[in-house]
């Protein structure tokens, strides 16, 4: 050993421990973050209206929506970590299913013998649910599988809204039927199009690749195909083989509708592998959009376990894996939100993650898009609320104060059980070896009744101008702690003012009814296509603006982008519809529409306060 | 993660190298040290980029560095070897995961860490290893901004060749028993922690697979400048360590809630308590030896 060299300078000694006991000090502090909160305080609606411009209330049961999401029951031989591995199936999406102008909800249900829920807006705002009679509400059966999500669209062009449900099991498409006496039907096409096959999928998404006008259909698997969660013949080794890099999840398919076959009914063709866009990561988000402005729509992967994906669309004939920035950066994405975060233009993504204190910091993205500079993606959240939001799971961009910047919801929680006992250090356990071990599910330790970041409540971060965002949840009354999963907006009563419905794991439907200052103005565009999708999925609206950020303030010029929704955040759908919140005495420059067919159609000085209904005019 | 002083006699490998089969350059072994963290560092950012950015590197080993120049020429007044200081920025640049993009943690764990060795001393021998000691103490003091390494690095040959150098270069250094002996304490008391919590053997085990055990076997147990001195007391020392480590590993199953926050790393705080432990001990027994010495030593006449 070293021979003790004798201390020198006993002033400089006690200095230096003072300064070492500071650093010590100083991180507990900093920790704190005394100096940067980014959490509002809770407050009365009157005050969160007149200092964030807008208020939630909770109306699901005032509304006539009383449903309760059931999990799935799976093979015995999960069942030491059941609770873990069937904690998905909460989801929502909205379009109008009846054709009368009014937003409406379908949700899901995930185990055998509960019904999903098709919730039709009445005139007088209330929801009534026809999943019954119409033929979407018993879709969990045994041998069938169960329900994980669902997404609307016309698939048809026939002027109605064809419903596809991704389930942990056999897929559904279910057609619209246009019954002359206004009763709404739905018919299983599942078989004849050509999609009846097998999938555990937590995530799809409607995109025209070909620009055909035919809205085509890309599916993520997550649990490989080959297993049935409900008979696995004695197989344990389901799970991912890596907590950072696994790619042993289920293929994600494309399906291209061919339109209708002799018998009337649609087709789709599988061209995966002709296209180059298949993914054994762990997908479970999807979001179509074009984000390098080339006029196809491209493709956005968040992998649980694994990076994110970026499947850019060359001309409609092959997707290229692109390297954008996301390959080294492996989590465990959940959701893919879609907006223009810094009023740029530009479609930016949010992809939620997981984060808990002492064990992991993955932390949320915040991912600007800068392909038009040449770059890829840029991760802009650095800290704080934004980055860590706990175990996060659906997110939705939208304007909720109507000042012009787009806000974000992001759900949180995974598994609340019992409040006392925690499953993070069991699941450290395995998180920390080989991939061999954690990919065999006996090695999981039991989760019994344990909470895994259970009870963590949802953020509503109000953007402040696109510079940082503020954690208003608790001050505009968004507290419920409910295990979140799946949040979707829609202007669901036609006030100018994005409502929230939000999916809850084992626990009820939200809706959020939003009070927005009614001194700001607001704008939407829904979107009808020709040449295009007749649904207008995948088309952008950019508005051009001129507004004020207070009511007598100097007005300034405005830009913002918004993506008609085919399928995004955490198996969810936004209405159709694009809201446009513009702030304070505005007036609108213009309109810009750029289609999935590539047309590019303008709106001179469209009136703001308005609902606006756009044919695409293209020949 | 060694943490040697200044002015430490280095360990040399070619004093005793084996002159027959697999003939290694004849360096002190911390150099060998040295490569296997560098490697680890290369090899992690190569395969799962995890430590994030040259920045982080920069600041880690940086303020590492500084600091250790600073406090050892203002506290004992020589030029430091910096190759200890080399081995805690790049520790605390692999293994800190802190919240977001939060660059302090990292800061602090370099700092902390080098502090640690001029502040924490007994009979001018510093405790902790430098970075476990940083570690510990970030974890109970900032559990909202940081957390350790707690991910695997995937399944590929990279994790096989870290572990097979990282063997060599403890074989070098003549520390292979300190991380056989923990090794194998590991794996013996996972069974009775195995039985007791009713989870399989396997994982109970799996901790010792993943990245943080490497860079805990490879450096922070076998660190020369805070392991006791005899073979048989670093043995006994690394099969304590072990012991108590199972016994956080069990909090679980007891209603000791408020200890929760150690489960988060339970090597780490078994070493923090042990180790420390160990050396007080073990300097106390040499200053003995040495009286004992001087006292038995014939006055000449």
């Amino acid at each position: 050993m070293a021979p003790p060299l004798p201390p020198r300078h006993p002033v400089a000694r006690s200095v230096v421990a003072v300064l070492f006991v500071g650093l010590l000090g100083g991180s507990w502090w900093l920790d704190r973050h005394p100096f940067a909160s980014q959490v509002a305080r809770s407050g009365t609606a009157a005050e969160a209206l007149a200092t964030f411009g807008f208020a939630l209330t909770e109306v699901a049961r005032a509304r006539g929506v009383d449903f309760t999401h059931h999990q799935a029951h799976l093979d015995p031989l999960l069942a030491n970590v059941e609770p873990h591995v069937a904690a998905m199936g909460a989801a929502i999406s909205i379009a109008d299913a009846d054709g009368d102008g009014r937003p409406d909800l379908y949700a899901t249900n995930s185990d055998f013998g509960h019904p999903n829920a098709l919730w039709l807006q009445q005139p007088d705002g209330r929801f009534r649910d026809a999943a019954a009679q119409a033929g979407v509400a018993d879709l969990n059966q045994e041998g069938e599988g169960v329900s994980m999500g669902s997404i609307w669209a016309d698939i048809d062009n026939d002027g109605d809204e064809d419903l596809f449900v991704h389930k942990w099991g056999y897929p559904q498409l279910l057609r619209n039927e246009r019954v002359p006496s206004g009763e709404l039907r739905f018919t299983d096409v599942s078989s004849p199009a050509g999609l009846r096959r097998w999938m555990n999928s937590n995530g799809a998404s409607w995109i025209d690749y070909d620009r055909d006008g035919l809205i085509d259909l890309y599916v993520a698997g997550y649990f490989p195909e080959r297993f049935d969660l409900w008979d696995l013949k004695g197989e344990t080794r389901i799970m991912h083989d890596s907590f950072e890099f696994a790619d042993n999840g289920g293929h994600n398919v494309l399906w291209r509708n061919l339109g209708a076959g002799p018998d009337g009914l649609p087709r789709f063709e599988d061209v995966t592998a002709r296209l180059q866009c298949d993914s054994t990561r762990w997908t479970l988000a999807v979001a179509a959009a074009d984000f390098d402005g080339d006029g196809w729509l491209d493709l956005y992967l968040a992998n649980d376990y694994g990076p994110e994906e970026f499947f850019r669309n060359v001309e409609g004939r092959r997707f290229e894996l692109a390297g954008v920035g996301l390959s080294e950066d492996s989590k465990s994405g959940m959701s893919v939100a879609l907006g223009d975060t810094r009023n740029a233009g530009t479609v930016d993504v949010y992809v939620t993650n997981i984060s808990k204190n002492l064990y992991l910091f993955q932390g949320n993205n915040l991912r600007v898009n800068r392909l038009a500079e040449g770059q890829g993606f840029e991760n802009v959240a650095r800290e704080g609320v934004l980055v860590d939001c706990g175990w996060a799971w659906g997110s939705q961009f939208g304007d909720l104060n109507n000042d012009g910047w787009q806000d974000l919801v992001v759900l949180n929680g995974f598994i609340s059980a019992d409040r006392e006992q925690d499953y993070w250090y069991d699941m450290s356990l395995v998180a920390g070896g080989a991939g061999n071990l954690f990919e065999d599910t006996r090695n999981w330790a039991p989760i019994g009744d344990r909470s895994l970041s259970g009870y963590e409540r949802s953020r509503v971060l109000l953007s402040l101008q696109g510079r940082r965002f503020l954690d208003v949840a608790g001050a505009v009354g968004c507290l419920d702690l409910f295990d979140g999963r799946a949040v979707a907006l829609a202007d669901l009563r036609g006030r100018g003012a994005l409502d929230l419905v939000v999916a809850n794991q084992k626990g009820p439907l939200l809706v959020y009814e939003n009070q927005v200052d009614p001194a700001r103005d607001w704008v939407s565009f829904a979107l009808e296509g020709t040449a295009s999708n007749r649904s207008a999925l995948g088309a952008s609206v950019t508005l051009e603006w001129t507004a004020a950020d207070a009511a007598g303030a100097k007005p300034a010029d405005r830009t913002q982008t918004r993506v008609v929704d085919g399928g995004s955040g955490f198996c969810s759908q936004n209405e159709r519809a694009l809201h446009f919140g513009l702030g304070f005495g505005a007036r609108i420059t213009r309109a810009v529409v750029r289609w999935p067919s590539g047309h590019a159609q303008v709106l001179v000085a469209p009136g703001v306060r308005t609902r606006h209904a756009v044919r695409e005019d293209a020949p | 993660m060694t943490g040697a002083s200044p002015g430490a006699t280095p360990v040399t490998a070619g004093a005793t190298a084996p002159r027959r089969g697999l003939r290694l350059p004849n360096l002190p072994a911390k150099y060998y040290s040295v490569t296997l963290i560098t490697l680890i560092l290369v090899v992690g950012q190569f395969v799962g980029g995890i430590v994030g950015g040259f920045d982080i590197v920069a600041t880690c080993l940086g303020l590492s560095l500084g600091l250790e120049l600073l406090m050892g020429r203002l506290l004992r007044g020589a030029w430091p070897s910096l190759l200890s200081a080399y081995i805690s920025g790049n520790s605390v640049a692999i293994l800190t995961k802190p919240s977001g993009e939060l660059l302090w943690p990292y800061a602090a764990g370099a700092l902390i860490s080098i502090a640690s060795k001029y502040v924490l001393t007994y009979r001018n021998r510093h405790l902790w290893n430098p970075t476990n000691f940083s570690f510990s103490v970030l974890l109970l003091l900032a559990p909202g901004s940081m957390s350790l390494l707690s991910h695997q690095w995937g399944n590929g040959a990279a994790t096989w060749v870290v572990m097979a150098v990282g063997l060599l270069v403890v074989w070098r250094a003549k520390v292979l028993p300190i991380t056989l002996a923990y090794v194998a304490a590991f794996a013996a008391l996972a069974w009775p922690r195995s039985l007791l919590t009713g989870r399989e053997w396997l994982t109970e085990l799996a901790p010792l697979t993943g990245p943080m055990y490497m860079l805990l076997i490879f450096f922070m147990l076998t660190d020369p400048r805070t392991v006791v001195r005899s073979t048989r007391g670093r043995v006994t020392v690394v099969v304590l360590i072990a012991l108590l480590e199972a016994l956080i590993r069990l909090l679980p199953q007891t209603d000791m809630r408020v200890l929760d926050p150690l489960l988060s790393a339970p090597a780490i705080f078994a070493l923090a308590v042990v180790g420390p432990i160990a050396m007080v001990l073990d300097l106390k027994k040499e200053a003995a030896e040495k009286r004992a010495r001087t006292s038995t030593v014939p006055v000449p006449a």
